[in-house]
């Protein structure tokens, strides 16, 4: 077999099998908790009875594995079970249902980021390292690196602030139903989305430089130099051969960076996306719509991941042309 | 580059005079060169020799109007046939680099662009210069390779960086080189990085075609046994200036300054052999592997007779080190047995007692490395006497002093750090160490191959000394044949894990050799400028007669 | 071969310990000065806070929503407690708990690293093996999912957050301490026969402290970010306990009308201020850090 091929497959199984361990170990953390988890939601009061009923009720009465295999059997085509908030009475609620709307409404945020933080900060990023020491790199420096430290909700704040409140142009709460157009969609999702790409561009911009300047100190680029091959042409023709895998790694990285971005402010402003479904679920203790957020964001996470590693594989030339 | 006067010998082509370079070290600018004259005609060959920290190569890389990130040059002028380098636009320098000056770096493996064919990498100035078409350039880079005796020369080109071996992948940055025939060539130590009887090819391809297109060339290195072979004429420096110039021969013959000398002070060093049956030590038919499959050691049989040194000496990949680590334990021989004053040596570290693992000490190669940079000399010298003796407080320090003597170094260093040291004071306090214990055998692992010569040559006879004084007895790993002829009784030659050759050193030395020994030994370049020629001329011979 | 700086340490005199931080200090570049003031002001503040805050933490002293003044700095919430004095505690709860969280996630995964570095075989395997399944879920996710399933209390916060930094934690202790391990000082010293104590504590700690000490200062800012966003998200410290994250949150509606503070800054703004002026200032001292210890370090 190639070795291309084979390292691929090989990552490929690592991911399946992280994803198989992840699966159990959220699975899993609802058994941890001392004297079971209907006790804990119940409080000390509740009778036996009542909480024999509700472990009925939830499926706890029976062994784990089993419900592992269920749970996951259902997860593999798209049934997470259903809510707890419709426990007990006559509408049970899917959990599908609660959760498929709100991920379309997290993608599109997601992915109305990405386009502009990912080529803006590749951008930013090569500028820093090519101008390395200059004035921009070093207030782009001070700047990235105040925004780093800054939390999410702040600049979620401040933008809503100048933007919405001191200036009207963009809405306080950025509400959107199924029945939203696209542009009034993109136009109520700004602020959020800006928000997010200011912290994204921030991290990224600056992993881009590092990982830049680390490829032009090699040896070969002082070679290309000496060979009399004009900067430019050295960039384009013996860095960006090499900038594949830590380009990719670095989109990757932001990307799931990302996936974690969205919780806070899409609460900050009142998005309806999953990671402020998530928070709803972890408050109400609703642990099949917790469980599937977790799930849903594990597996992007270990995707994004996964992907990066593959295109680091693929443009390996010791993995290319092997000896 | 066809016209006929270009390449006349004689004219000058490279002036540097007054140059002075400067280094930034942690935001304070240091000089590194300060204030040399080069010159070089046509066609002529240039050694520029001197020790770490001498200036080398940053002026290697100054002739072509080239200072690295974090280096400046701030006087001087370099003019290369009649252009002021240093007052040229970075345009008119990039046109010059390449097509007329080129350069062959020390580490091909980093130098050439790993996600790039060879081919493309030769042909690639030439192309861009516009000197060649693509397709004529390809077929005069087949001829440089063939020219350089690479292998396969129609097709090695298409092979990447990490397809071809270090030695073929030197000879193939010189191709890239010569690629636009330019009028100078800088090699900044290309063989540094190979083992000997590698280097004896590339040194033998480089010096033939720099010849054949009567190419000027600067040869930077601190081996003076190789530069001799390659140059005309030779610079030695030293802390960033000249020390003296002079011809090859002459400068071999009678050197000017003594600090010249001292660049071959190992070779003038000779222990007079003395043999010996007592056998301290006996490894008897050892195999040892590291992942079970690849036999790093095979059947090797070694004796280290008590008081005396014996020399294991090899290339890289020929088990000399793997030796070392099994006779410590740290890699316990899957076969055969080690017997230490007759006795089988428990086969892992942590099966010997305190008392045999005391007996048994190591210096390694890099004091670097091997002393803890956070512990003060007190510390490191005194662990061992605290704990294989139980020598404490007052008592202790009164012997770490006394080892401090013992070493040649002052007793006011017991409260430096080993960073405040110099590189041969931190190779003594290593070897201070290894005494604290005590020891009947020290297994010393190239400790002297970082070293400048007149640092190796003091440290060596600090070794011999203590020997003397101890009789303790050495196992010295190196790849180094002046160093072996310089401290061993012993010899043991290795190859491939094998052992090829156990004797006195008379013996091993002197013909007749074993195959590999002669290889290895004739491979060593001498202080003689006929060496390679001479060396070329008998082994063409041996071939014939074959 | 790089050039190289002359051969100057033989002229060096040995500078006591004392000397040496005096040197660093002084070339200490304005940011990592800013730095260093913020931070033993937000120290004292943590440490004093009942000496320096007007009113009591959780004491309702006024009407909700007063205007600053001569009375309450930065005037009252939304049940009349005083901020300013809310702002102070705040110090005390929000860092204090960071700080613990960060140290209790050095203690583990920091000794199981520099271990799993030494040791290798099986236990490196699995415990590798776990930690990797952890690093595959952000921190935030998996602190919420575990904070719904184990309910909301300070404590369990703590220890949920630790766990789960401590993989991080371990993941940079045990390539720094495999970079230590390989050195032939500790190959020495197991050649002397030294036991494992002495390696740990004599050979391979003193040498990865100061790559540990940056990486504390950003796990420190990181775990405190991740608490503020989880209080903020109402699931982190609970009321009536004063802490920034919490306090951004209770206040948010105040953005809307922020009529009552002068110079005009809305009354949520000051705990966000606070915590992003520590972590801005943590970061200027760590960068300067790296600088000063690695020369070239372009990392973030």
């Amino acid at each position: 077999m190639h070795p291309v091929l084979k390292t691929v497959l090989q990552r490929l199984g690592l991911g399946l099998l992280t994803l198989f361990v992840v699966s159990i170990v959220i699975f899993a953390s609802l058994e941890l908790l001392p004297g079971g988890f209907a006790e804990a939601i119940l409080g000390q009061g509740a009778t036996p009875e009542t909480v024999a009923a509700f472990n009925r009720e939830i499926g706890m009465d029976r062994p784990a594995t089993v419900r592992y295999v269920e749970w996951i059997g259902g997860v593999l085509t798209g049934d997470f079970g259903y809510s707890y908030a419709g426990l007990g009475g006559s509408i049970k609620r899917s959990v599908t249902d609660i959760i498929a709307p709100r991920l379309y409404n997290t993608f599109f945020l997601a992915l109305m980021t990405a386009i502009v933080a990912v080529p803006l900060s590749l951008m930013l990023g090569v500028l820093a390292a090519l101008y390395r020491n200059s004035w921009y790199d070093r207030i782009v420096n001070s700047v990235t690196l105040t925004t780093i430290a800054t939390p999410e909700f702040f600049i979620a704040y401040l933008l809503m602030f100048f933007f919405a409140i001191k200036n009207k142009w963009f809405y306080t709460l950025s509400t959107v139903s199924g029945s939203t157009d696209l542009w009034e969609h993109m136009y109520r999702a700004a602020l959020p989305a800006i928000t997010l790409t200011l912290v994204i561009v921030a991290h990224m911009m600056r992993m881009t430089r590092a990982a830049l300047i680390n490829l032009l100190a090699s040896p070969y680029m002082e070679m290309a130099q000496l060979k009399g091959v004009p900067r430019r042409e050295a960039i384009v023709k013996h860095a960006l051969p090499n900038a594949w895998a830590p380009i990719a790694t670095v989109i990757a990285f932001n990307l799931a960076y990302l996936v974690v971005g969205v919780v806070v402010v899409e609460v900050v402003f009142v998005y309806p996306g999953i990671g402020q479904l998530m928070v709803d679920a972890v408050s109400s203790r609703d642990m099949p719509v917790v469980q599937a957020c977790a799930l849903i964001f594990a597996a992007t996470y270990i995707l994004l991941n996964l992907s990066a590693d593959i295109v680091s594989i693929v443009t390996n030339p010791r993995l290319l042309h092997p000896k | 580059m066809s016209s006929e006067k270009k390449r006349v010998k004689g004219e000058s082509l490279l002036e540097i005079s007054g140059l002075k370079i400067e280094g930034n070290s942690d935001g304070v600018w240091l000089p590194i060169v300060k204030g040399v004259d080069v010159s070089l005609k046509r066609g002529e060959v240039l050694g520029l020799i001197g020790e770490s920290g001498a200036g080398k190569s940053t002026i290697g890389l100054a002739a072509m109007g080239f200072a690295r990130p974090g280096c400046r040059i701030t006087d001087g002028t370099i003019m290369f046939d009649g252009i002021d380098l240093r007052k040229a636009s970075e345009e008119e320098r990039r046109e010059l680099w390449g097509s007329r000056i080129a350069y062959v770096a020390q580490s091909a493996a980093a130098a050439f662009n790993p996600a790039h064919k060879l081919i493309d990498q030769t042909v690639e100035t030439a192309v861009r210069h516009g000197i060649m078409d693509r397709a004529k350039a390809e077929a005069d880079a087949v001829d440089l390779y063939r020219r350089l005796q690479l292998p396969n020369p129609e097709t090695i080109g298409n092979r990447y960086p990490h397809q071809v071996s270090g030695g073929q992948l030197q000879r193939a940055m010189t191709a890239m080189a010569m690629s636009c025939r330019p009028d100078l060539i800088i090699f900044d130590e290309p063989t540094t990085a190979l083992d000997v009887t590698t280097q004896v090819e590339v040194l033998a391809a480089m010096r033939d075609i720099v010849e054949q297109f009567n190419t000027a060339a600067i040869y930077i290195t601190h081996d003076l046994a190789v530069v001799a072979q390659m140059a005309d004429r030779i610079t030695v420096l030293r802390r960033g200036l000249e020390v003296e110039q002079a011809p090859t021969r002459e400068m071999l013959k009678e050197p000017k300054e003594d600090y010249t000398k001292t660049l071959w002070a190992v070779r003038s060093l000779a222990k007079e052999e003395s043999i010996s049956d007592d056998i301290a030590l006996r490894i008897h038919a050892v195999d040892a592997s590291y992942s079970g499959v690849v036999k790093v050691l095979d059947n090797v049989t070694v004796q280290l007779p008590r008081g005396r040194t014996v020399a294991v000496v090899g290339e890289s990949g020929s088990g000399k080190s793997t030796l070392a680590r099994a006779i410590t334990g740290l890699l316990p021989p899957s076969k055969g047995e080690i017997y230490f004053n007759g006795k089988p040596l428990p086969k892992a570290l942590k099966d010997r007692d305190k008392d045999t693992l005391r007996r048994i000490q190591m210096i390694y190669q890099s004091a670097d490395t091997s002393l803890n940079p956070r512990q003060t000399i007190r510390d490191l010298i005194g662990r061992p006497i605290e704990f294989y003796h139980g020598i404490k407080g007052a008592a202790r320090d009164r012997k770490v002093a006394e080892l401090l003597d013992s070493i040649e170094l002052n007793e006011s260093y017991i409260d430096r750090l080993p960073t405040e040291l110099s590189g041969g004071q931190k190779q003594r306090i290593s070897i201070a160490r290894a005494l604290a214990a005590q020891p009947e055998i020290i297994i010393c692992d190239e400790v002297t191959s970082a070293l400048d010569q007149i640092v190796q040559e003091e440290i060596l006879t600090l070794l011999m000394k203590l020997q003397k004084d101890t009789n303790v007895s050495y196992l010295f790993i190196t790849h180094d044949i002046a160093t072996v002829r310089a401290i061993s009784d012993e010899i043991v030659v290795m190859h491939q894990g094998k052992v090829v050759q156990q004797g006195p050193k008379s013996q091993v030395l002197n013909p007749p050799h074993p195959a590999y020994t002669e290889l290895l030994l004739s491979s060593v370049p001498e202080m003689d400028p006929d060496w390679l020629t001479n060396l070329l001329a008998s082994r063409a011979e041996a071939k014939v007669k074959a | 071969m790089t050039a190289q700086a002359p051969d100057i340490r033989s002229v060096r005199a040995r500078r006591s310990f004392l000397q040496n931080v005096k040197r660093t200090l002084a070339s200490a570049p304005i940011s990592a000065w800013f730095g260093m003031t913020v931070i033993v002001i937000y120290v004292i503040a943590a440490v004093f806070a009942p000496l320096i805050a007007p009113y009591g933490e959780a004491e309702v002293v006024g009407k909700a929503y007063q205007p600053s003044g001569p009375e309450f700095w930065l005037g009252t919430d939304q049940i009349g407690r005083d901020l300013f004095s809310r702002l102070i505690y705040g110090a005390r709860n929000t860092v204090g708990i960071a700080f613990i969280t960060t140290m209790l996630s050095f203690m583990i995964g920091g000794t199981l690293g520099v271990l799993t570095a030494l040791k290798r075989g099986w236990l490196d395997q699995g415990i590798s093996r776990i930690v990797d399944a952890f690093l595959a879920i952000p921190v935030l996710i998996f602190a919420l999912m575990l904070l719904a399933v184990f309910g909301k209390s300070i404590w369990m916060l703590i220890l949920i957050l630790a766990l789960l930094d401590s993989t991080r934690v371990f993941r940079l202790a045990r390539a720094t301490a495999l970079n230590v391990v390989v050195m032939d000082y500790v190959e020495a010293a197991k050649l002397r026969g030294e036991g494992m104590g002495w390696i740990i504590f004599k050979e391979v700690l003193p040498n990865i402290l100061p790559p540990m000490i940056t990486e504390f200062g950003l796990r420190f800012c990181f775990v405190f970010l991740t608490i503020s966003a989880l209080s903020f998200l109402g699931v982190g410290i609970q009321p009536p306990t004063a802490d920034w994250g919490s306090m951004v949150a209770e206040s948010k509606t105040l953005i809307t009308f922020p009529v009552r503070t002068f110079p005009y800054i809305p009354a949520p703004f000051y705990p966000a201020i606070a915590i992003a002026l520590l972590t801005v200032a943590i970061n200027f001292v760590v960068d300067w850090f790296l600088h000063k210890t690695s020369g070239l370090r372009d990392e973030l």
